[in-house]
């Protein structure tokens, strides 16, 4: 593939949408919260990290899941698989705080983030 | 840095498919514009992006090329430009191609 | 209870639903939950204190595209504001007293003969200090793809029809730099002072969608 698929420029799609929800919407606080995170750790106070690393670890989220996740969730997805990278947050205790997080919502966790069963193992 | 392409340069950018994070869209490479601005030395995007210093600095352009150079069937004006910035290690002198 | 936000009322679709529902009567995301504990653990390591989270989102609320209508408001009534705006933004900003941050931002001017569009194709680069967070058909795959291929008739979608002895001039923000669009002045606005001019120009016009809204 010599075109990567974040590389859109000229391709054939649908229409615009000018008018649509998302025109004036504002952002969920969550998705706010994902820009003020990403804006601190990348200040020139910290320089944990770039907007050119945010922008290459969404990239390398692969096609399919790149289409598949909203924009802030692309950020946040990037923004902790660098900040993994660069030791400032370990897998272990991200995956209990998250659950913690999850427990402690007054209505749960959304069920298709649940591990699968039935799939292959590797 | 010295920009090695001064305003009114015709530059080509390069038809390079690098696999990693570049800034230069696939719809430009392989074809020919004008330097219309030298906007200043930038850090390297291509190292910045895995953890690298971005050093050295390279000069970053902006490039004004006719759209309807850019796109076989283009149905839009002969008038029409699509201006993009592109970093020099991105870019050849053109100036012996004719148009 | 003075707002009964308990979702007990039957769903009649004659009125939509508002678009900030409660957002706790929603289950988690993954991705939300790993905001949540990504901000918590960045607080706890001592990386970035609550106050610093909190001031960072008091000021992503603060931009709005009243700032850079203010400064097409200027440039419309004073010339010699708009040179020093088309070399350099940030510095014209402050003239204002605007923060327009620390990324470089370049005017592009429409005149008679030329209208100006910005598309970021790569990612969704958007000159956010001085007009706010990106509207979701900004960042959508149809404008980022279509919009360099066909801009005419992506303008055509946003009801801009632009003549064909008009150049369309499309910017791709694809590096360090962020775009943005001073329009042209509405005719009939003539009487009008800065302020009420400032009321013309909307987000869409500085991103080059639209034109400036007309006069009256």
């Amino acid at each position: 593939m010599l075109r990567r698929h974040h590389d859109m420029g000229g391709l054939e799609a649908g229409p615009v949408d000018p008018f649509g929800p998302g025109a004036e919407h504002d952002y969920a606080p969550w998705e706010k919260k994902v820009d003020a995170i990403l804006r601190l750790v990348s200040d020139q106070k910290r320089r944990i990290m770039t907007v050119d690393e945010l922008r290459r670890g969404i990239e390398e989220l692969g096609p399919g899941v790149y289409d598949e996740l909203s924009y802030y969730e692309r950020w946040i997805a990037s923004v902790t698989n660098n900040l993994i990278e660069k030791g400032v947050i370990d897998i272990d205790e991200l995956g209990r705080r998250m659950a913690a997080v999850t427990e402690a919502w007054p209505a749960g966790g959304v069920t298709e983030a649940e591990p699968k069963t039935g799939g292959e193992s590797t | 840095m010295s920009a090695r392409f001064a305003v009114g340069a015709r530059v080509s950018v390069r038809a390079a498919f690098p696999p990693g994070h570049v800034r230069t869209p696939f719809f430009i490479r392989g074809k020919t514009g004008v330097v219309t601005a030298i906007l200043g030395p930038y850090h390297n995007p291509e190292e910045l992006a895995y953890g690298r210093s971005g050093e050295p600095a390279l000069p970053l352009y902006r490039v004004s090329f006719h759209t309807a150079d850019l796109w076989r069937d283009y149905d839009g004006s002969t008038k029409d430009s699509t201006v993009v910035d592109v970093y020099e290690n991105w870019l050849d002198d053109a100036s012996g191609e004719k148009n | 209870m003075a707002e009964d936000h308990t979702h007990d009322h039957p769903h009649d679709h004659k009125h939509p639903h508002p678009f900030q529902p409660d957002l706790e009567d929603k289950p988690l995301t993954h991705y939300q939950a790993m905001t949540e504990a990504v901000g918590e653990l960045l607080i706890e390591k001592g990386v970035i204190t609550g106050d610093e989270l909190r001031a960072m989102l008091e000021l992503i609320d603060s931009k709005s595209p009243a700032a850079g209508a203010q400064m097409v408001a200027r440039a419309w009534v004073d010339p010699a504001f708009k040179e020093r705006m088309l070399d350099d933004v940030l510095a014209a900003a402050e003239e204002l007293g605007i923060d327009a941050g620390g990324i470089p931002i370049r005017a592009v001017e429409n005149t008679p003969g030329v209208h100006n569009v910005i598309v970021c194709t790569l990612c969704s680069c958007y000159p956010r200090q001085l007009i706010g967070l990106p509207p979701d058909w900004y960042k959508a795959r149809s404008y980022r793809s279509r919009t360099v291929r066909e801009p005419r008739k992506v303008l055509a979608e946003f009801g801009t029809v632009i003549p064909e002895d008009v150049e369309v001039r499309v910017h791709d923000s694809t590096a360090d730099l962020r775009y943005m669009v001073i329009p042209e002045r509405p005719a009939g606005s003539e009487d009008l002072d800065e302020a009420a001019l400032a009321g013309l120009v909307t987000r869409d016009c500085m991103i080059g969608v639209t034109l400036a809204k007309a006069a009256g």
